[in-house]
This record gives structure tokens, sequence and C-alpha cells, in this order.
């Protein structure tokens, strides 16, 4: 496990108060284009999805080095897998749950049985989308987590979106790298680099503490801020690399608690929340681990906002199940 | 078992042997690979052994290197016997090591991993080599190598969607470097594949999805040669060459074996089959 440095030590990594967060347009298109400029050997495939994840300006750059395979996941992964072998870096791009359920079999005979640079570019993570089972990803980090050789990232913002993706591209494998398309807040500072299988402390505070990823590092946040103001201090740690999984930080963060909220933009089976688990009881700590997630059941229709304080996963229900835990009801 | 004199060895074919005769060396390989373990696909590599003595001999191009600049791409993983024979010819292989196929901790795997020398991908999981070949294809076009894909894949397969999802994009990509050759061997895991569900008519449902599509005896080493022109035939569409095979071609007792999907036979009859093997040399076989 890379001992990186964001991790040394209780070093916080600083991050932009929430509510004045600039939103950056299109992190994912910029940084693309970025290194198509600067590696010769990336190429892009999409299945008729390169408007809805921020592809479209590297095809526009770069023609011949995008290929549009149509409405065929299957097919892209496979041409991707094929390209690879031909020594391309490709990034295929499409939604968490066509590169996930649809494409399985594709990515883990096409890209992971070898050792090839490849990245898996899936948008419309979690929650992201109001179009329910057909396009909400709440599986695919459990999905993935479980294939050989794959490396996992749920980035928080703008900055780990680009940076992440600056990263994939030097993994010897294949890269599964969940995408945030459009206008994306920038917590943290960009010129931060990217390690991957590093943890960020984002908050110190010695009442409860809780474990990110994605998205959900930003919802633990504002719980954060919400219980400071009732005087609880919490802790944030996140976790953007699901796999590599840093047990060892982890762990030790974890030894520092009576008990962990964990914090997810994916079903609470299989992905931040079980990892988790696994960590603390192989490390033998006695810490309890409330796992906070999409619940075991297909998520509701709706815009984000609603989708969480459905699921008691906004900043009020996040604190909530803090406060219960730590007996300060 | 007293052999003639050019298949008294394992050496690699000397340069120049004729291709019949390469095919034969072939068939051999297949057979002692089985012998060990009394079990294999050895239907699938007898087979196969024409269409590969033709590609590794006379088809693909070679570097200066010795390395093959024009790629195979084996989606029938299952078909990994006939693969390892060959390359057994070329030297790629001793076979001291191709006699552990299928044997726990031998890299001689019945249905292999991408990464094994000489093969380009992950077969097996049937449906999925010619989306990959398509990826080749199109790779070695940006590069400008100027190098062919050849993609096998079989009939049964042709059942997976992913394989029509491949071929739509193969001519929507004009990819005259590629080419899919069908081991129409009318052989699937559950029966007759024309009773299992059909796939005919295979060269018409190519050619309206945009290739170049031919049917061919794939044991005659006159079409194979036609066919496949070493280095290809510059065309600006893909081609589809149709190969009507027969499981176990070569040894007559597995011709008519109702089992040849997979052999699971006692010693003395991988012995007779051997035999039977060598009755059919390449000279016979042209006076047919």
């Amino acid at each position: 496990m890379t001992e990186a440095v964001m991790t040394s030590g209780s070093a916080v990594t600083a991050t932009r108060p929430l509510s004045r967060a600039p939103l950056v347009d299109a992190p994912f298109a910029t940084a693309l284009v970025e290194l198509g400029h600067e590696r010769p050997e990336l190429v892009v495939v999409s299945a008729d999805l390169s408007k809805y994840t921020d592809v479209a300006p590297f095809a526009q750059a770069f023609p011949e080095r995008f290929f549009q395979v149509g409405m065929a996941e299957q097919n892209l992964m496979g041409i991707a897998g094929g390209l690879a072998k031909t020594g391309f870096i490709p990034v295929a791009a499409t939604y968490c749950v066509f590169a996930t359920r649809r494409a399985n079999d594709q990515v883990q005979m096409a890209l992971s049985t070898g050792h090839r640079t490849a990245v898996i570019a899936a948008f419309l993570p979690g929650i992201t989308t109001p179009f329910r089972a057909s396009h909400q990803g709440n599986d695919d980090l459990a999905i993935m987590r479980a294939i050989p050789g794959m490396t996992v990232i749920d980035p928080m913002d703008a900055t780990e979106l680009a940076s992440a993706l600056r990263a994939a591209v030097d993994v010897p494998g294949p890269v599964y790298l969940r995408g945030l398309r459009g206008q994306v807040p920038e917590i943290i500072d960009p010129a931060l680099e990217f390690v991957v299988g590093a943890t960020r402390l984002l908050r110190d505070g010695p009442d409860v503490g809780f474990v990110g990823t994605g998205i959900g590092t930003s919802w633990a946040l504002e719980a954060a801020d919400m219980l400071a103001t009732a005087g609880v201090s919490a802790a944030v740690l996140h976790v953007p690399t699901l796999k590599p999984f840093d047990s060892q930080a982890v762990g030790r963060y974890a030894t520092r608690f009576r008990a962990v909220v964990t914090v997810e933009n994916h079903s609470v089976i299989g992905a931040l929340g079980s990892a988790v688990c696994e960590a603390v009881a192989e490390l033998g700590t006695s810490c309890q681990v409330r796992r906070l997630g999409v619940p075991d059941r297909w998520a509701d229709a709706g815009p984000l906002d609603y989708l969480r304080a459905r699921m008691g996963l906004d900043a009020a229900g996040l604190a909530t199940a803090a406060s219960e835990l730590i007996g300060g009801r | 078992m007293s052999l003639p004199s050019s298949l008294s060895d394992w050496a690699p074919a000397p340069e120049g042997t004729d291709i019949g005769e390469i095919a034969l060396r072939t068939r051999r390989r297949v057979i002692d690979m089985c012998m060990g373990r009394g079990q294999g696909y050895a239907g699938q590599g007898l087979a196969l052994a024409d269409l590969l003595a033709h590609l590794y001999f006379r088809v693909m191009r070679r570097r200066p290197d010795g390395s093959y600049l024009d790629r195979f791409v084996l989606s029938t993983g299952h078909s990994a016997i006939g693969l390892f024979a060959i390359l057994g010819e070329i030297g790629l292989y001793e076979q001291e090591e191709l006699r552990k196929y299928g044997q726990p901790g031998s890299r001689i795997e019945e249905s292999p991993l991408e990464g094994t020398p000489g093969f380009e991908i992950t077969g097996g999981s049937l449906g999925q080599g010619l989306s990959q070949a398509v990826g080749m294809a199109l790779g070695e076009r940006l590069h400008g190598t100027g190098a062919n894909i050849y993609c096998l894949v079989s009939d049964g397969e042709l059942q997976e969607g992913q394989i029509w999802e491949a071929a739509m994009s193969a001519s929507h990509f004009r990819l005259g470097n590629l080419t899919v050759l069908v081991d129409n061997n009318n052989m699937q895991a559950d029966g007759a594949t024309a009773d299992v569900m059909t796939v005919e008519p295979v060269v018409e449902r190519f050619a309206s999805f945009g290739f170049d599509a031919s049917r061919i005896d794939g044991h005659d080493h006159a079409q194979l040669e036609k066919a496949l022109p070493q280095g290809g035939a510059g065309r600006d569409r893909p081609q589809a060459v149709v190969l009507q095979t027969v499981p176990g071609k070569g040894v007559p007792t597995f011709e008519r074996h109702h089992k040849v999907h997979y052999l699971r036979l006692d010693a003395r009859t991988w012995q007779d089959a051997m035999a039977e093997l060598e009755t059919r040399r390449p000279k016979a076989e042209e006076g047919q």
C-alpha cells in the first residue's frame, strides 16, 4: 500500500467552505483534452453518450483518436481491450450501470485479465440521476471491487476527478473511475496531486469519525459542519480509492473513535461501508461502524437533494445518525 | 511406432515444409498433447490444423526478428489446443511442455488467459473475440503498421449478440485489415448447431453486415490459399471466411465419434488415433 504524502501523520487537507466552493465547468472534459495533448497514445471510445459523459471536446480535438461505437457497451469494452493490446490507452466512457452490468464480462475478459492500462470512465454514479433502477449506479463499486486487479476510484470533486484521471493513465492495469459531468464543485486545492490508494483527512475532531468516498464525503463534510454548531467535533476521512483499499490508514483512523460512520453515494452493500467493516474487523479493533448510503432497495426517483433527504443522507440525517451513535441525542 | 522421417522428431517444421505436411505434424501434436491425461479438445484441434498451418506458414507476415506482424485472435478459447500445436511447429513451445496440456500448474491450459505466449486475448467466454479484433484493427490502422487481424470464431459462437455488435462496427469502420474466420463445424455443447439454434445462412448474414463473405472447405489448401492470400487482399471492408470443417478431421474414428466436442479416451484409443493419422499422409488426401 502506498504510504502517501496525503496520509502522513494527522495533516488535514484544506477544503473550501462548501457553500463557497466554485463550480468548475466539465472538469473531466478539460482534463481529458489536456491529457490528449500530452499523451498521443490516449484514445477515447464512446457508446452513443459522448455528449453526456463529457468526452465530446476530446472527440473534437482529436477526431482520429475518438471511436464512436454506437449503443453497444459490450462491443465498447471489447474494442477498448483491442486498442489496449495494440499499445493505446483507451478511455471507455459510458454510464456506471452500463459499464458494470451490461458489459461486466467484457470488462473482466477484455480489460482485466491482462495487465494493460485502461480507464473505464463511468458517469451518473449513485443517486445523481433521477431515473431510478435503469440509470442509478448504486451497485457499480461493489461489482468492480470484486474484479481482480481492478483499481476503483470515486472522486469527491472537480480537483479529484481531473487529477484521478491523470493518475489513472499511469496505473499498470484497468481503472474504474466514477465520473461527474457538467458543473462540478471544486472543494480541494486543484494543485493537489492524486495518489492512487491514498486517503485524505479533511476534518479532525475527537467525538465521532466519518469515513466518506466520492460525493458522499462532501455530504459528510456538511454533517460535520452541522455537528460543529452543536458542539460536536467530528473528523472526516476521505477514501477516494476503494481498491486498492488502504486498510491500515482506515484502521488506524477507526481506532481513535468508539464509532465511525461511513457515507457513500452507493448501496450500503459491497463498497465503502463493507470495506471499512472488513478493515476494522481484520485489524481486531473495537469500533462500531454505521454504514450510511443507499439502502438495499431500488432508490426513488427525484432530484439529488430530495433523494438524499428521503434516505437520511442529507446533512441533518447524517448528523442525527452520528449523534445517536455516540449517545448524544 | 515407426514414423516417416519428417515426423520422427518434435522439432519445429523446417523452412519450406509443405503445408499439408505441417498440418499433419500439427495434428500429430494435438493427439500427443491429449495422451498425457487421456482427454482434451482434440476434435477442435484436428479440425483447425489446416487453417492454422496455412495462417502461420503462408498468410501472416513476419518481421525481421521472426515475430508476427499480423495478429491471430482466438475467440474460441476451447480450440487453444490447435493454436498451441501450431505454435509448437513455429518453435514457440517444446512438445515436452505441450504434453502438459490441461495439467494442474501447466501454462498449456485448455482455455488459456491473455498473456500466455501466442495468445492475444482471453478467449473462452464466447462472443468476445471479434470486438477485441475490431479494436486491434483500429489500433493497427492508427499506428499505420499495415498489420492484418485474423479472428477465429465458431458457428455456435455466432449466437452471442456481441458478435453482431462487432460485425456492425467492423464494416462501419471499413476495416479492410480484419478477417473473421468462422469455424463452421455444426457442433456445440448441447448438440448440432442447426438443432440448438440455427446460425445459417452465415455467409449471407455477414454479407448483409457489410463483409466480403465467402464459404470454403476448411480442409482444402487450395481454397484456403485463394481465400486468404498473404498480406491480405487490400480490401476497404472486412472479410468473412466461413470454413466448413469436420471435427476430428484426419482421424476417421474421431470424425465419427458422437462425443467429439470433448474426447476422453483410453491410452490405446489415442495410440490408434495416432496410427490412423499416419495413414492419412497429405499425398493420399491430394488424390481425393
